[in-house]
């Protein structure tokens, strides 16, 4: 125990004794925490729309006003050549082209039906998804005015199944009630593990770890005094996040700040694990630094932060079960948004309690005190 | 020169003998693009929705039955009641709802119509919105076919095209923002590790002492790894096209150069970084942590710059990464010219030159 706790001592010493290591810890995820929920906090407002109007009529005229008046679109360019069209979304100035073919309202008079083309620049995905879904519905809503207005009756509305919808859990759409937890795992994660990655490495490099393997200590304490160091650094830095959380952006969890500690702990040592396994299979920090690079990348990006894992194919979904990230992510979710509490998450603390057993057991196994 | 070519040399027999970190520097960008552009997509689909049917008769059968018919909806179960179609919400096994009220048939064939209940969960708001348009367009339709002799007068009926990516591929959008990545965090990373790994294990002293012009020894540094990325740039490109089906509409010699300006961009920020660091630790710190997320939030490729507050938007400017992927998602998938990204192109260039000059300068301060 005694061995242990002077391991730990010397940690902590190390990572004391070196400021600028200290100030990067903590004010560069703090800075980041600060900044980056506000990228994702997009309204997908001010979609660009070029309209190209053959018809030139009073119905053109109204459905280009409303379509204005929505807010959703900026009118960015009107006129009848097509070439100019194509040329405002190959430059990016255009995300939306809506021709309205001459003879339009005849037509529709006339033949109680009449085509409109819809052109959507599908290059930005989100853009193109959400904007011509508003599209839609706003030409929608003028057909039914329309029609209501026109004959005083419109048989689609009066016998039709109409909707209501409910927002669940997140009433007012505030973007940074999700976002703000999910990049607080992602720091936590990427400084716990990187820094766990370079350390035993580190030493092996420099040449100090020749000392540490003659000496009496036991691996197993060798690597718990290197991991609880950094674990508590962890706890550390969760604490200032979620402080952060609650005063910039007034995030309190709905099921308390319990389940997201007691979660927190087994997360830290399954990723705190991974971090010592890279460590002891990398033979210079270099290494070290691309592998745990490669595992963040597929950590991050299908965590389900980002994207939906319900789109993912089969064995992708397979990945992210087999992500620690993911549960967090989840778990964050349900706990800062639905209130669940400790009972509606064991599962993922089955989970991350295997995932902490199997990654410190094979930190402490793999580590070998001859070289 | 000549001596410059040893420096060079002496940095490939450093790479060559490290087999191990060869070859994870060129199978991994192989793996990271294979898995991210088969699996990532903006688009939100087959979401698992529940449904609780209180009328039971054959209009609510054809409602439920067009969701699941749907691709973006895939049903779950149905729940004897809203409580327990909450429950479902609260332990995340459903992310979309609907109550459908008692007496359907009855109340649509009597002309009476009817309310559906929709229930989104909005933890992630645009894709709850997204869900829900997607909900009222099956509605539309349903509403539509329900009683085709109705003639339904003034249609307007909207054709939608997807204009360079028709099926709506994620691959089109990822491969770009996958390419920047790697490129510019791998490149960046290396780079600043090797030369501070000379300076914390004394050998950098051996190489200032040399006939060498020092900015010409860090240079040598960067060399192996700009060919390095040449062959992933490669690699990339022939997995995108051959494998993920995305194709290159525009000039590959084009693509080609603009990938080696930005891995020289990325190679001198690693060189700045290096020059600026006494410690891999701090090194990584900055190269990894500091410009990780930053990468993927602000580069565009997660989400589009244009809607983002505007003080994000004046800190996008400096992400390299952004300027890249801008570039190759126009030349890849657009087709379009050097016409339309020359002031991308130029910013690149102004980051090059910037970053370079930087590293030379703090390196003279630091022999001072």
């Amino acid at each position: 125990m005694n061995r242990l706790f002077v391991i730990i001592q010397k940690e902590f010493r190390q990572i004391r004794r070196n400021p600028a290591v200290i100030r990067l810890i903590l004010v560069m995820p703090v800075m980041q925490l600060i900044l980056l929920p506000h990228a994702a906090d997009y309204e997908i407002k001010n979609i660009n729309l070029h309209v190209n109007d053959y018809d030139r009529s009073t119905l053109s005229r109204r459905m280009i006003d409303e379509i204005s008046a929505s807010g959703y679109f900026r009118l960015t360019g009107y006129g009848t050549d097509r070439k100019e069209a194509l040329q405002a979304i190959e430059r990016d100035r255009a995300d939306l082209v809506l021709t309205i073919p001459a003879h339009f309202e005849r037509t529709l008079i006339r033949e109680d039906a009449a085509p409109l083309m819809l052109e959507v620049n599908a290059i930005n995905g989100v853009k193109a998804g959400l904007g011509g879904a508003y599209m839609t519905r706003l030409l929608r809503d003028l057909n039914n005015d329309i029609r209501l207005e026109w004959t005083g009756y419109d048989p689609m509305n009066a016998a039709a199944l109409r909707t209501t919808h409910i927002f669940r859990y997140n009433a007012t759409m505030e973007y940074t009630l999700f976002m703000v937890p999910g990049i607080l795992v992602l720091l936590l994660t990427l400084v716990g593990m990187n820094l766990t990655a370079i350390n035993l490495v580190r030493e092996r490099e420099i040449g100090t770890i020749e000392q540490v393997n003659v000496s009496p200590i036991r691996k197993h304490q060798f690597i718990l005094g290197k991991l609880i160091p950094q674990f508590l650094l962890g706890m550390l830095a969760l604490t200032m996040g979620l402080t952060i959380a609650r005063i910039m952006y007034g995030i309190t969890p709905a099921g308390g700040y319990g389940p997201i500690y007691l979660f927190a702990m087994v997360y830290m040592l399954a990723v705190l694990g991974i971090g010592m396994i890279v460590s002891n299979q990398a033979a210079t920090q270099q290494q070290a630094m691309l592998v745990s690079f490669f595992i963040m990348m597929i950590f991050v990006l299908m965590s389900g932060l980002y994207t939906s894992i319900d789109s993912m194919p089969e064995w992708a979904k397979w990945i992210t079960r087999l992500n620690p990230v993911t549960y967090f992510i989840e778990v964050m979710r349900r706990v800062v948004l639905k209130g669940a509490g400790v009972a509606d998450i064991a599962r993922e603390f089955r989970i991350m309690g295997v995932f902490a057993t199997a990654s410190i057991t094979i930190a402490i196994v793999g580590y070998h005190k001859r070289s | 020169m000549r001596q410059f070519l040893h420096f060079v040399r002496k940095e490939f027999i450093h790479i060559r003998r490290d087999t191990r970190t060869l070859v994870i520097l060129i199978g991994m960008p192989m793996v990271q693009i294979l898995i991210f552009g088969f699996a990532l997509t903006n688009e939100v689909k087959n979401v698992r929705f529940g449904f609780v049917d209180q009328a039971h008769d054959d209009q609510s059968a054809t409602l439920i039955a067009r969701f699941e018919a749907s691709r973006y909806f895939e049903a779950e179960g149905a729940y004897p009641d809203v409580q327990s179609l909450d429950k479902a919400f609260r332990q995340g096994r459903i992310r979309f709802g609907m109550v459908i009220p008692p007496w359907l048939s009855a109340d649509l064939s009597a002309g009476k119509g009817s309310t559906l209940q929709l229930i989104a969960d909005a933890s992630d708001p645009n894709a709850a919105n997204t869900l829900v348009n997607y909900a009222d367009a099956i509605i539309m339709d349903f509403n539509r076919t329900r009683d085709e002799t109705a003639a339904v007068p003034f249609r307007m009926q909207t054709e939608t095209r997807m204009l360079y990516n028709p099926q709506l591929i994620g691959a089109y959008n990822f491969v770009p923002g996958v390419m920047a990545m790697v490129l510019l965090l791998v490149c960046t990373m290396m780079t600043a590790l090797t030369v501070v790994r000379e300076k914390e294990t004394g050998t950098m002293e051996v190489m200032l002492v040399s006939p060498m012009r020092p900015m010409r020894i860090i240079t040598a540094k960067a060399v192996p790894y700009l060919l390095v990325s040449f062959f992933n740039i490669t690699t990339i490109l022939l997995l995108s096209v051959f494998v993920l089906d995305v194709p290159i509409r525009g000039s590959l010699a084009l693509l080609f150069t603009e990938s080696v300006l930005f891995t020289i961009v990325s190679l001198s920020l690693g060189l700045l970084i290096s020059t600026a660091t006494a410690s891999q630790l701090t090194a990584m710190f900055i190269s990894l942590i500091g410009m990780f997320l930053p990468t993927v939030m602000l580069s565009g490729f997660m989400f589009p710059i244009e809607n983002m507050p505007i003080p994000l938007q004046v800190i996008s400017n400096i992400v390299p990464a952004r300027w890249f992927y801008a570039i190759v998602r126009s030349v890849m998938i657009k087709g379009s010219g050097l016409a339309a990204v020359w002031k991308e192109t130029l910013i690149l260039i102004f980051m090059a030159l910037f970053f370079g000059g930087m590293a030379i300068r703090k390196f003279k301060l630091r022999l001072a």
